[in-house]
């Protein structure tokens, strides 16, 4: 039984029809209302953007805020890879259906049936909608959509910009956004980040901001808030994440009232370049793309393994039978386009066993000498009627194609690394790239505060314990652009008479006299740490104890650890400047207290859920073969915690209906 | 290439606010690692100015990966440094010699005011856009995504176009300031698209007058900015940007 705290609003009817009907029967506000319904959105991803500029075309006035200096700055633009979508043009058998049941399926069944299949129905309208925005998506010869395969999937649905599609999709919803700020219909407000939601008799009324140039503290009202703030990896510290993407708009949402799900719920990416020393800041992903044609492998022999370690052998030196190519040898199915979260146990259980190929011992070869030559380099010569081509031919033959493919990405690791990865197999270690944990939503993305709603990988609620790649990007413009924008309806139809309040009322007052002690607080504790440095330690509590692999024991270490971690950073943490000025160290210190929090209630979760699913890889759960060990029975739900106080939430459970899928083992072998 | 521990002297812009006036400070930095990037660099650099009690130098810095188009130092007399279609996120110490004075200042440009240290104000960019840089296509207006071929050719030379990360490097590179690279690649992706023609003339016209109400200088073809553009956005994109103005103005009514 579900907790009774939360209701999910799941619509009766079959699976195929839920949307469809529901989408035709929610009730609607009509366009002389729209206009007096104001709806604050926080974040410019892709979610926020298309959220924002999609519902200023209703007619709502709308305000957005980010923390970047423009809104065309949020880390959705770095997405490489692609975005899926049912449109089966490769006619190779795809289909809603099959959307859906991969991405179930993916989640290693920890998502909800129903918001999945709303995502894969709407899945198609969002690569029209950004085709007809002037996306420049990959083209065939004949002017065609061009579409590649990823992970945890045997069709080719992902469409894709070179290794930029985030940027492309991104910069389609921000000029679709900036076009409504052109019109007065949406109010942007650039460098300035949110720091508090503002509830009035239960219900979320508005937020407070802070002008990050003045540093001046802002009250701002809405009949609802849209908190579409992305992930919170940075909690390790070292992530793939942009340095400012942080917790804290969901994290103050929740301590105000709004439940946080599966918080452990955290993907780990395979293919990252490794870290190269001390001084790293951030980690920076090798798109998954690369896996339909890079080959992952470490050498057979440990002896070989150490060599190259040492510097002493280059790795182009080993014959094909020494290497292992563990990923085909373990799933000779899905081979090197296994999920991410297996792809990365994977590696990890190589290096720990000792066949790790940098100096740190934390890396594995991603080769792509293979298909450069006896894939593209044939066909190439065919191509161009070279009977008995040489091997210098079919490597320079081949070579021209993988830079079509994937030239930026090669350019960026050899920028990165100093190493020409056309040469030489690139080096790469899993490291966090994405969380599936956020703000417990209902099935109208409206968290556990009523008013107050959450977008994209802000909330919880699609991809269960794993993400499949390709899919954040397909989540985030679906929430924005197709969902929330009928879902709000069945809110704001009842806000009509609802009067802008004025944000003289007291609750604003208090709420930010709060912010304003805080960073007053901040300001005033002059110790001799700078925020970086308890950033830095949280990051490697968290990767050691609640990363890749967990166990009970080292979890209930982590929670000690960290809340003494917190109470040296309030006692001692130096935070430079004034409060009236750009403050970089300032900004900074506000999301690492955040995460402070927010790490504690990640371990507690991971302590909690005893099975290993998706992502969440616990020790003592998995089965001889190494592979992670579900218990449907006990752990079939999703976890939304309630926070009491600080050091104390209440769980409730969601409990997970499988009507139309048979959940099973995952199996990619 | 093996990493090695380098020193370099530092010379930064500091500028207190807008209003203030700024000056280069010296900052010595030994032991760099040449595998760090230029602002894991800034971030040791940040690290010691805090132990020291010192105020850190404040930059814009976002993705350092190179796309989000945030990051926006002035090296060496370099908008992003000395390395071809690279980001300053993206430099790494090995571009630079042991023992080297490294300058660095914000973008210099009247459009772009200093907000603080190396810190600018790029919002007339987003101006720029909102007066034509899109289609203006609604949610729910779009067709099958593929019931309008594209000859790759012109999708692959819209997507070059589009590669723009908006860092503003163009303008800071050009002597006259002007933004006509970053205006000519957003009409240009859009120029080659089919969805992008029924507002072709309106779109060049409104992004130009907005350009030049921003106080951006006049092209003059010296080439900088396209030299310096870390996306190696094409020259070419100008002369379609005024081809097309021209037969916009032309065609007016």
């Amino acid at each position: 039984m579900s907790s009774s705290k939360i209701a999910s609003k799941i619509p009766e009817g079959n699976l195929e029809q839920k949307w469809s009907k529901y989408r035709s029967t929610v009730p609607l506000v009509n366009p002389a209302n729209k206009r007096s319904l104001e709806i604050i959105v926080v974040g410019s991803g892709l979610a926020g953007a298309s959220a924002a500029s999609t519902l200023a075309e209703l007619g709502y006035k709308v305000k957005v805020f980010c923390f970047q200096d423009s809104a065309r700055r949020a880390h959705s633009i770095a997405a490489q890879g692609g975005i899926n979508a049912a449109k089966n043009y490769q006619n190779d058998g795809d289909s809603v259906y099959r959307l859906f049941y991969d991405t179930i399926k993916g989640g290693d069944y920890r998502a909800r049936e129903a918001n999945v299949y709303r995502l894969a129905e709407v899945s198609a309208n969002i690569i029209d909608q950004s085709v007809a925005s002037g996306v420049p998506f990959a083209r065939e010869y004949g002017g065609l959509l061009s579409n590649r395969s990823f992970g945890g999937t045997q069709v080719q649905r992902t469409f894709y910009a070179a290794g930029q599609t985030g940027q492309q999709l991104l910069l389609g919803a921000y000029s679709g956004l900036q076009r409504q700020v052109g019109m007065g219909a949406v109010q942007m407000f650039a460098r300035h980040e949110m720091l508090d939601v503002v509830n009035i008799d239960g219900v979320c009324r508005g937020i407070i901001a802070r002008d990050l140039v003045s540093g001046k503290l802002e009250r701002h009202f809405g009949h609802a808030v849209l908190l579409c703030t992305g992930g919170y990896g940075n909690v390790f510290f070292l992530s793939t994440n942009a340095m400012g993407s942080n917790v804290t708009a969901a994290w103050k949402a929740h301590k105000k009232g709004a439940m946080f799900a599966n918080p452990c719920f955290t993907q780990i990416h395979p293919t990252c370049i490794p870290v190269s020393g001390d001084h790293q800041s951030k980690l920076t992903l090798m798109s998954e793309s690369l896996r339909n044609d890079g080959r992952i492998w470490v050498p057979k022999r440990k002896e070989d393994a150490e060599a190259i370690r040492a510097g002493k052998l280059n790795p182009n030196q080993l014959k094909e039978e020494e290497r292992d190519y563990y990923l085909e040898r373990r799933y000779p199915a899905f081979g090197n386009l296994v999920p991410r979260d297996v792809a990365s146990r994977a590696a990890k259980e190589r290096c720990d066993a000792g066949f790790g190929v940098n100096k740190t011992g934390e890396a594995v070869y991603l080769d792509f000498a293979f298909n450069m030559k006896y894939k593209y380099g044939k066909i190439e010569a065919t191509k161009k009627g070279i009977s008995n081509p040489t091997e210098e031919q079919l490597k320079s033959l081949g070579h021209e194609v993988i830079k079509e493919k994937y030239g930026n990405l090669f350019d960026m690791y050899q920028q990165i690394t100093g190493v020409n990865p056309y040469e030489n197999p690139m080096m790469i270690y899993p490291a966090v790239h994405y969380t599936m944990g956020g703000l417990w939503v209902d099935y109208n993305l409206m968290t556990t505060v009523p008013g107050l709603y959450a977008l994209g990988e802000a909330n919880f609620s699609d991809h269960g314990a794993n993400r499949l790649g390709a899919s954040a990007l397909m989540q985030g413009l679906a929430d924005g652009y197709f969902v929330i924008p009928y879902t709000i309806g069945a809110y704001l139809n009842n806000e009509i008479r609802t009067k802008a309040i004025s944000t003289d009322h007291e609750a604003f007052v208090a709420a930010e006299k709060a912010v304003q002690d805080k960073i007053d607080q901040f300001l005033s504790i002059k110790g001799n740490k700078s925020v970086d440095y308890f950033h830095k330690k949280l990051g490697k509590i968290m990767w050691d104890k609640c990363g890749m692999a967990r166990n009970e024991a080292g979890l209930k270490e982590a929670i000690e650890e960290i809340k003494a971690l917190r109470n040296e950073f309030w006692n001692n943490v130096r935070v430079p400047g004034a409060a009236n000025e750009l403050n970089p160290e300032l900004e900074k210190a506000g999301r690492v207290a955040d995460f402070l929090e927010l790490g504690e209630l990640m371990c507690l979760d991971a302590l909690k859920r005893n099975e290993s699913c998706g992502g969440h890889f616990r020790e003592e759960y998995q089965t001889e073969e190494g592979e992670a060990l579900r218990d449907d029975e006990n752990f079939k739900y999703v976890a939304a915690w309630e926070m009491l106080e600080l050091g104390n939430w209440e769980l409730n459970k969601e409990d997970l209906i499988y009507d139309n899928i048979k959940i099973a083992q995952r199996s990619y072998k | 290439m093996s990493e090695q521990n380098i020193n370099v002297t530092l010379k930064v812009w500091r500028q207190r606010n807008s209003q203030s006036k700024g000056g280069f400070e010296t900052y010595p930095l030994n032991d760099v690692s040449t595998d760090m990037s230029f602002l894991e660099m800034f971030d040791v650099l940040n690290e010691k100015l805090i132990q020291e009690g010192k105020d850190p130098v404040a930059f814009d810095h976002d993705c350092r990966e190179g796309i989000c188009g945030m990051c926006s130092m002035f090296i060496n007399g370099r908008p992003h440094g000395p390395k071809q279609a690279v980001t300053t996120c993206q430099l790494h110490m090995r571009s630079f010699k042991n023992g080297e004075t490294i300058v660095v200042e914000p973008w210099r440009a009247k459009p772009f005011p200093v907000i603080k240290d190396l810190v600018v104000d790029r919002s007339a960019f987003d101006r720029i856009i909102s007066a034509g840089g899109f289609i203006s296509v609604n949610t729910g207006n779009a067709q099958d995504a593929n019931a309008i071929p594209v000859a790759k050719d012109n999708a692959d030379e819209s997507f070059a176009a589009a590669a723009c990360i908006g860092c503003g490097a163009c303008v800071a590179a050009c002597k006259n300031a002007s933004a006509m690279l970053f205006v000519s690649a957003k009409v240009s992706q859009l120029a080659l698209l089919p969805q992008g023609q029924p507002e072709r003339k309106q779109r060049v016209m409104d992004m130009v007058a907005q350009m030049d109400n921003e106080g951006f200088g006049a092209c003059t073809n010296t080439g900088a900015c396209s030299a310096e553009c870390p996306k190696e956005i094409s020259l070419t994109n100008i002369a379609r940007m005024n081809r097309d103005f021209l037969a916009a103005e032309i065609t007016a009514k």
